[in-house]
């Protein structure tokens, strides 16, 4: 080897070596690629995979339902996932864009809204997988699965509206009032559909969980990867979307020059 | 002048301008006309259980023709950079945003009760006795529905496919006062009086306070330019 290539240094903006001699000034952002980031990648994965042989192997078998039951691990964790901390995170991060005007949050609620989407629409595939044996029917009309169901148009709504608009301050206010007024929607159509008959199982009543230890524990490590999984998921797609405009950026100072 | 006198000004507005053009609320009634007309042909005629498809037609018609008002909302201030001036107005936004949302409910209301005349007509409903628990039914429903509605039209006017978007943004979030509606006018439509409905109006009333106060506080943020 004779020829020697200067190393590439990914921390200092490489922008810099294409601008010869230009004064293309880069907001140092999160480059460097963490280890923390790709240990956690690894532990859900992990984590995920002991869930699944939890479920599949270590969960007795239910009495009534049968093995079909063993979905539920993997179902109520995604319905926890999409309904709790993802479209919570949308709603805040929403609110707080809107009064810190920092585009960082509008992509922390873009990013939180996808993964969210994506959850939901396990949920749904799983639960008409569950209920055809158990209800005899893929679908009914019960309060869970109908808000589920409005709840993942509600936040497909929300990501057409994101892409139809180009990036910046516009698409992030828009989305914003779009994100706060979904998500304060949701208890709303949860409280009327209830007012129908509801046949989804009830698990946590007055006297507590009514469940097996073991499936307890199942369940609860399932809830615990898949909240992992979520905060991943979230980590890699929020730096995903601080790279992009990041370039987005280096590209825009690159062509005023 | 007050703050209702002024979002009422700017609801004029609208009207005047309604009352010279004449296109939102007769296209929204062809329209309203159409959707039962094409429902019709979906339930099969003399059906055992059509008094419990009728709210359905009724409040489907409802919702499809509205949305056709919301989407000239603001679409028409967007024409000549009205919307320009009208942001100009030296008044704070939420009176911009209760004068449009006023319009709105004069128009998706008037709609609304002459679309329940045609439907009672095709389905041999009694007019005189079921008009004031309907209107009141209506009322509630064109108010929550112009609340979210008025505000999602100034969300969605500077989108590329802006009609689409919108129906896409508001039907979703729209669920809980169509379901109230249909579910308090069944017995009002089967000549029982409002019965239990009256507590689908009181959900409707929830819908409608909350959205109104989220609207009037956000409103601010969808228009600024």
């Amino acid at each position: 080897m004779t020829e020697s290539y200067p190393a590439l240094d990914r921390d200092a903006a490489p922008v810099a070596a294409l601008a010869d001699g230009g004064e293309v000034s880069v907001t140092p952002g999160p480059a460097r690629r963490a280890l923390w980031i790709d240990m956690l990648g690894l532990a859900s994965v992990a984590l995920i995979l002991t869930a699944l042989y939890a479920a599949l192997v270590v969960a007795p078998t239910e009495a009534v339902m049968g093995d079909v039951q063993r979905i539920f691990y993997f179902h109520m964790p995604s319905a926890w996932v999409a309904l709790g901390p993802s479209f919570t995170v949308v709603f805040v991060c929403s609110i707080l864009y809107l009064t810190k005007r920092d585009l960082k949050f509008d992509r922390i609620a873009g990013a939180s809204a996808e993964i969210g989407v994506m959850f939901t629409t396990i949920t749904l595939v799983t639960g008409p997988l569950w209920a055809r044996p158990i209800w005899g029917a893929y679908w009914t009309w019960d309060p869970r699965l109908t808000t589920t169901l409005v709840l993942w148009f509600i936040y497909v709504a929300y990501l057409m509206l994101r892409s139809s608009t180009p990036e910046g301050h516009k698409r992030a206010r828009l989305s914003a009032v779009f994100g706060i007024v979904g998500w304060i929607d949701v208890p709303i159509v949860f409280m009327s559909i209830r007012w129908w008959r509801t046949i989804h199982p009830t698990l946590i009543t007055g006297q507590g969980m009514q469940m097996d230890p073991t499936m307890q524990a199942v369940l609860m490590f399932s809830l615990a990867a898949f909240t992992v999984l979520y905060v991943y998921l979230l980590i890699v797609r929020v730096r995903q979307l601080d790279m992009g405009s990041r370039i987005d950026r280096m590209r825009q100072q690159l062509l005023m020059r | 002048m007050g703050f209702l006198s002024r979002s009422w000004a700017i609801a004029q507005k609208d009207i005047v301008a309604e009352l010279r053009a004449r296109e939102t609320v007769l296209s929204m009634l062809l329209f309203g006309f159409l959707v039962i007309l094409i429902f019709n042909f979906g339930i099969e005629p003399g059906l055992r259980e059509e008094n419990l498809v009728k709210p359905g037609v009724l409040w489907a018609a409802f919702t499809f023709a509205g949305i056709l008002g919301l989407n000239r909302s603001f679409a028409s201030e967007k024409e000549n950079d009205c919307l320009q001036g009208l942001l100009l107005c030296p008044v704070d936004r939420a009176v911009i945003y209760l004068g449009k949302l006023l319009g709105n409910v004069v128009f998706t209301f008037i709609m609304g009760i002459v679309v329940f005349f045609f439907f009672s007509i095709l389905y041999n409903v009694d007019i005189i006795g079921t008009l004031l628990p309907i209107g009141l039914i209506l009322l509630l429903a064109t108010i929550g529905f112009s609340a979210v509605g008025t505000l999602f039209s100034a969300v969605s006017v500077g989108l590329k496919a802006r009609d689409v978007m919108l129906s896409i943004l508001l039907f979703p979030v729209m669920v809980p006062v169509v379901l109230a509606a249909a579910k308090s006018s069944t017995s009002v439509l089967d000549g029982a009086g409002l019965g239990d409905g009256s507590l689908w109006l009181a959900l409707l009333v929830v819908y409608d306070v909350i959205f109104l106060a989220v609207s009037v506080m956000v409103f601010d943020y969808a228009v600024e330019e």
